[in-house]
C-alpha cells in the first residue's frame, strides 16, 4: 500500500507544531499502525531526518503507552483497539491519514506524538489504592468470598489501561471516565470500603486542580475507549461522590 | 578469587528461610528515615519492593523508562500466577510447587530459593485480593484456578488473559500510596544508563532524564535492579518494545556476574510470523493449552491442501490429524511444559507438517473443548436433548469467557475467527531464565547492588513452568527484598547521604557522556533497527531453539562482526540533549550485541541438553533433550573481563538435597 500521512510536528513543549506530508509506499495490509510508522522513521532516519516521536511499548494493547489520534479519533477507525491493534487492512491503498496526539490541556504535548498524562497517575495517587500494608500478614484470600458477579464486574472496571483516549476525546478533556473506572473497582469489592469516601473525594480534587475538564455526560469517551469501560462506571461514581458529599 | 557465595541458610530446607529471617539484621524504624534504595524498575519485582521498601519506612527512588510505574512490562503478563494453596484440595502443597518447579527448570535451579517462593507463594494471593485485585471467582464467591504446562494440579489464579495487568495495577496502587505519602520518589522517563560503586559499593546510579536529554547522578546506600528480562536481544520477542539489558548489562561491566545467560525461554503458544515487516511476536497464553488441542494434518497431501487453501483445517477427519503432544506425551499431552512443546512443534514443522504459507505453524484446535463446555452448560442449566448448534453455541460463550480477549486480539492479527477455525500458532522468543547472579539474599556480587524478578537468575534453572515468573516477581519484591537487604542496610545507618559530587561520581557520569557522545559521533549510514535486526537474525538462526557447536562459534564471529560494523556505521539523527528515541535504541543495541556474544559463549560452553538450552549434540534416541548432571549440574556465572568473549567462568555447583535428580519425563 501506498499512503500519504499528515503527521503533527513539534519540536518540544515550548516549540509550535505544524502538520507535515510524508509519502510512505510498499507497507503490507497486515502490519500494524506502529509497524508503518516504523517503516516511515527508517526511510527518515535513511535520508538523516529525525525520526518522528510517539509513545508505544507492549504493542499487544495492554500497556496504553501507544496513544495516537488517527483521522480525527482516539486510536483510529477501528473499535475497542488502541493505536497498536490497528491495522493497515482498515485503510485502502492511496489513503490521506492525519496523526496528532491527544490534546487536552492537560496533557501537554513533550514532543511530536507524545504527551504527558501524568496527570493521570496523580490522579490515581490521591486515592486509588486500598490502605493495606504489604506485609503478607493479611487474612486468607478465601475468607473473603464475593459474589462471582460482583468481581466480574470489578475486573471490568479494573481493566483500564490508563491510555487517556477518554480524556482526548471529551469536549472538555474530562478525566471522569478514567477515574470512575477505579472508583467503581473497589467499590464493588467488600475491601477497602471504609476509606471509600475519601477516596472519590480527594481523586475528584485532584482531577480538578490538574486542569482536567467536568463531565457533561456527552458519553464520547465510552465510544472510544479501548476497553469498553461503560458510562455505569460514571453513574456509580457519581453516587459515591453524592453520598461521600452529603455525608459531610 | 571467586566471589561465588550463594549464602543458603543451614538446616532442612522447611525451615531456611524461617530460620534465615530470625538471625537476619533488622533496621530500627528511626533508622530507616536515614537510609535511601534506588530502584530501577516498576515491574512486578521492582514495583513490589518499591512499594514495600518505602512502606517499611526506607527512602525510595523508583526509576522506569515508561511514563508511568503501570506500564512496565508485566503489564502485558496473560496467563495468571501460580500459589500452593490446594484451594482445589487436588493435593498441591508448598513441597508439590517447590518439585514441579525444580523439576520443570531441569534441575538446574537452586533448591533453597525455589522452596522459599512456594513457601511465600500463598501470601502473594492473600495480598493481592486484599490490595482488591479481581481475580476470576466461581459462583460460590471463591478464587477460581486453573492448571499450567507442566504440572498437574490446578494452581494458577488469573484475571481473564489479563492477570499481570491487575498485579502490576495493584502492586502500582501500593506504589501510588507509598508516592502521596513522599516515601517515593517516581523518577518516569528515566532510564539508568550505569551504577556508580564507591569503595566497591553501589552507591548510586546516572540516569538520563529521556525527556531533556539530561544526565543525573542519584545516590543511595543499596541499588535494586528490577529492570526484567533480555528476551528482545532475538529483535523479534514477545517482550514490549523497551524491554532491554542494559541496566543488567552495566552493573555487569562493573563487577556482577551474569548467570546462565543462554537459557532462553521459548514459547510455545504465539502467534505465528506474517512476513519481514513485522516489530514484535504475540504470545497466545498458554492456558489456552488447557482447552485447546494441538495438532498438524498427518498427511502430507493434506498438508499441501491445506496450504493451497483447497482444504480447510475442519475439513480434516479425527483420524487424518496427529496430535503430536497427546501421541507422543500420553501423561501430560498438551500440557506439556514449554520447552517440549516448543520443540515438538518445531520437529513437526522441520519435518515439512507446518500449516501456514511459510510452513511454521501448527494447530491450535478448540472444537472439541466447545463442544465439551457446551454439553456441560446444557445439564447445568437443565436444557435436555439440546441441538449440535445449541450445544456449539453455549460452547462458545464458555470459552469467550474464558479466553475472550485472546481470541479477540489473535482476530484482530490474523484477521480470522478462532471461534470457527482453529487458531494457527508457532514458538517464539519469551523469557529469559538466565540473569544476573544472585545470593541466596538477592545481593549481587557488587555489595549494595541487588537484583530481583526476571533481571536475576535464582529461581527457574533451565525452564520456568508458567505463571511462575509473576510469582517470582512479587515473591521478590514484596516478601523476599525487604528483609534480605536489612541484612546489608544494618551496617548502614551512620553512614549518613551520599554526596553526588564523589570522583566516582563523576568519573561514571564522564563515561556515560563519552559513550553518548561517541554514538552521536559515529554519524554512519545504517539505522539503530537495521544492526538489531541482523543481531536478532543470528541469535534466532543460530543460538535460537536448537544449537551446536558449529553454529554457536560462527554466532560468536558474526555477533562481533555486527558489533564492530555497528561502532563504526550506525546513524542517529537528532540531538542528545533532547528526545531522542534513536539514542534511546542505539545504547541499548550496543549493550545487546556483547550480551548476545557472551550468551552464545554460554551456550557453547553448556555441552549438554537441558529445558531451553538444546544442543543437538546432547539428545536421546527419540530426540528428547539429554542432560548430563555430572559435568554441568552447575550455575555458570560469568564475570566480565573486557570482553564477552573472554569472560570469566565461575561455577555454582548446585547440590540436590530434597529432590532426587532423574531424566526428566512428561510421558
Ligand atoms: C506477553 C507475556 C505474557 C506473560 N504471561 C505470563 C504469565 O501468564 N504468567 C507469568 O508468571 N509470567 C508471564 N510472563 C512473564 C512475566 O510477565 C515477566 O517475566 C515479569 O512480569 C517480569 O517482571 P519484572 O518486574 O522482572 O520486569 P518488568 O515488568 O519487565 O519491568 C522492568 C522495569 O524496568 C524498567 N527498566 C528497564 N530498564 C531500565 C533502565 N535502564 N532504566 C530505568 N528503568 C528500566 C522498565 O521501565 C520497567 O519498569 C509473560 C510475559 C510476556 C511478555
Ligand atoms: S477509560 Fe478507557 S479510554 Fe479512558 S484511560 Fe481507561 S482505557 Fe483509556
Ligand atoms: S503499545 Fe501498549 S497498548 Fe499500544
Amino acid at each position: 500500500m501506498n499512503l500519504l500521512l499528515k503527521i503533527w510536528r513539534q519540536q518540544d513543549a515550548n516549540s509550535k507544531g505544524k502538520l507535515v506530508d510524508y509519502n510512505v509506499t510498499g507497507i503490507s495490509p497486515d502490519s500494524s499502525f506502529l509497524e508503518m510508522l516504523d517503516v516511515l522513521n527508517e526511510q527518515l532516519v535513511d535520508k538523516g531526518e529525525e525520526p518522528v516521536v510517539f509513545d508505544h511499548d507492549c504493542r499487544e494493547g495492554i500497556c496504553g503507552m501507544c496513544s495516537l489520534f488517527i483521522n480525527g479519533e482516539a486510536h483510529g477507525p477501528d473499535k475497542g483497539i488502541t493505536t497498536c491493534q490497528l491495522h493497515m487492512r482498515m485503510f485502502n491503498d492511496g489513503d490521506t491519514i492525519y496523526i496528532e496526539p491527544f490534546r487536552a490541556a492537560a496533557m501537554p504535548v513533550i514532543k511530536d506524538l507524545v504527551v504527558d498524562r501524568t496527570g493521570m497517575d496523580r490522579i490515581q495517587q490521591a486515592g486509588g489504592y486500598i490502605s493495606v500494608n504489604t506485609s503478607g500478614n493479611t487474612q486468607d484470600a478465601n475468607a473473603l468470598p464475593i459474589p462471582k458477579a460482583d468481581a466480574d464486574a470489578s475486573f471490568d472496571a479494573a481493566t483500564c489501561i490508563g491510555c487517556g483516549a477518554c480524556i482526548a476525546t471529551c469536549k472538555n478533556a474530562s478525566a471522569m471516565l478514567f477515574l470512575s473506572a477505579k472508583v467503581s473497582q473497589f467499590a464493588l469489592l467488600p475491601q477497602g470500603k471504609v476509606e471509600a469516601a475519601d477516596r472519590v473525594k480527594n481523586m475528584v480534587r485532584v482531577m480538578d486542580e490538574e486542569g482536567f475538564g467536568n463531565c457533561t455526560n456527552t458519553g464520547a469517551c465510552e465510544v472510544e475507549c479501548p476497553k469498553g469501560i461503560s458510562l455505569d462506571n460514571i453513574a456509580r461514581m457519581n453516587r459515591e461522590y453524592l453520598s461521600a458529599a452529603l455525608a459531610d | 578469587m571467586s566471589k561465588l557465595d550463594s549464602k543458603i541458610p543451614e538446616g532442612p530446607i522447611k525451615d531456611k528461610w524461617t530460620n534465615h529471617k530470625n538471625h537476619i539484621n533488622v533496621v530500627n524504624p528511626a533508622n530507616k528515615r536515614l537510609i535511601d534504595v534506588i530502584v530501577v524498575g516498576t515491574g512486578l519485582a521492582g514495583g513490589a519492593a518499591s512499594a514495600s521498601l518505602a512502606e517499611m519506612g526506607y527512602n525510595v527512588k523508583a526509576f522506569a523508562y515508561q511514563d508511568s510505574p503501570r506500564r512496565a512490562h508485566s503489564i502485558a503478563a496473560q496467563g495468571g500466577i501460580n500459589a500452593a494453596k490446594n484451594y482445589q484440595n487436588d493435593g498441591d502443597s508448598d513441597y508439590r510447587l517447590f518439585y514441579d518447579t525444580v523439576k520443570g527448570g531441569d534441575y538446574r535451579a537452586r533448591e533453597a530459593n525455589v522452596y522459599r517462593l512456594a513457601e511465600v507463594s500463598g501470601s502473594i494471593i492473600d495480598q493481592c485480593v486484599a490490595q482488591g485485585v479481581p481475580f476470576a471467582r466461581d459462583y460460590g464467591g471463591l478464587l477460581d484456578n486453573r492448571s499450567f504446562g507442566g504440572v498437574l494440579v490446578s494452581r494458577t489464579f488469573y484475571a481473564k488473559g489479563q492477570t499481570g495487568q491487575q498485579l502490576l495495577l495493584g502492586a502500582y496502587s501500593a506504589m501510588n500510596r507509598q508516592i502521596a505519602k513522599g516515601k517515593i520518589a517516581m523518577y518516569n522517563r528515566h532510564e539508568m544508563l550505569d551504577v556508580v560503586v564507591v569503595d566497591g559499593k553501589a552507591r548510586g546510579i546516572i540516569a538520563r532524564d529521556l525527556i531533556t536529554g539530561k544526565l543525573e547522578r542519584h545516590s543511595a546506600h543499596a541499588v535494586v535492579i528490577a529492570s526484567g528480562g533480555y528476551g528482545n536481544v532475538f529483535f523479534l520477542s514477545t517482550n514490549a518494545m523497551g524491554s532491554n539489558a542494559t541496566a543488567a548489562w552495566k552493573i555487569h561491566k562493573k563487577g556482577a556476574y551474569f548467570a546462565n545467560p543462554c537459557y532462553t525461554q521459548i514459547h510455545p503458544t504465539c502467534i505465528p510470523r506474517s512476513g519481514d515487516h513485522q516489530s514484535k511476536l504475540t504470545l497466545m497464553s498458554e492456558s489456552l493449552r488447557n482447552d485447546g488441542r494441538i495438532w498438524v494434518p498427518k498427511h502430507m497431501k493434506d498438508v499441501e491442501a491445506i496450504r493451497k487453501g483447497t482444504k480447510k483445517p475442519t475439513d480434516l477427519s479425527e483420524d487424518e490429524r496427529d496430535y503430536y503432544l497427546e501421541r507422543r506425551y500420553p501423561a501430560f499431552g498438551n500440557l506439556v511444559p514449554r520447552d517440549v512443546a516448543s520443540r515438538a512443534a518445531k520437529e513437526r514443522c522441520d519435518a515439512g507438517y507446518g500449516v501456514n504459507a511459510t510452513g511454521e505453524a501448527v494447530y491450535l484446535d478448540f472444537a472439541s473443548a466447545i463442544i465439551r463446555y457446551g454439553k456441560e452448560k446444557a445439564h447445568v442449566t437443565g436444557l435436555h436433548n439440546p441441538t449440535q448448534e445449541k450445544i456449539i453455541e453455549l460452547g462458545k460463550a464458555v470459552i469467550e469467557s474464558k479466553y475472550g480477549n485472546l481470541f479477540q486480539m489473535y482476530e484482530k492479527i490474523v484477521d480470522e475467527n478462532p471461534y470457527e477455525t482453529p487458531m494457527m500458532i508457532y514458538p517464539a522468543v519469551h523469557y529469559t531464565m538466565g540473569g544476573i547472579w544472585v545470593d541466596y539474599n538477592l545481593q549481587t556480587t557488587i555489595p549494595g547492588c541487588y537484583a530481583a524478578g526476571e533481571a536475576n537468575f535464582s529461581d527457574h534453572g533451565a525452564n520456568r513452568l508458567g505463571a511462575s515468573a509473576l510469582m517470582q516477581g512479587l515473591a521478590d519484591g514484596y516478601f523476599v527484598l525487604p528483609y534480605t537487604i536489612g541484612d546489608y542496610l544494618a551496617a548502614e545507618i551512620r553512614t549518613g547521604e551520599i554526596p553526588t559530587d564523589l570522583p566516582e561520581f563523576v568519573a561514571a557520569e564522564k563515561d556515560v557522556r563519552d559513550r553518548i557522545q561517541t554514538l552521536m559521533n559515529i554519524k554512519g549510514t545504517k539505522s539503530v533497527d537495521h544492526f538489531h535486526k541482523r543481531l536478532g537474525k543470528v541469535m534466532w538462526d543460530k543460538v535460537g531453539m536448537a544449537r551446536n557447536e558449529k553454529g554457536l562459534k560462527e554466532a560468536m564471529d558474526e555477533i562481533k562482526q555486527i558489533r564492530e560494523e555497528f561502532w563504526k556505521d550506525v546513524k542517529i539523527p537528532g540531538s542528545a540533549e533532547a528526545m531522542n528515541t534513536e539514542l534511546e535504541k542505539a545504547g541499548r543495541v550496543a549493550d545487546f550485541l556483547e550480551l548476545g556474544e557472551l550468551f552464545a559463549v554460554d551456550a557453547l560452553h553448556r555441552n549438554e541438553s537441558c529445558g531451553g538450552h538444546f544442543r543437538e549434540e546432547s539428545q536421546t534416541e527419540e530426540g528428547e533433550a539429554l542432560r548430563n548432571d555430572k559435568d554441568f549440574a552447575y550455575v555458570a556465572a560469568w564475570e566480565y573481563t573486557g570482553n564477552p568473549r573472554e569472560a570469566k567462568l565461575h561455577k555454582e555447583e548446585l547440590t540436590f538435597n530434597d529432590i532426587e535428580l532423574k531424566q526428566r519425563s512428561y510421558k
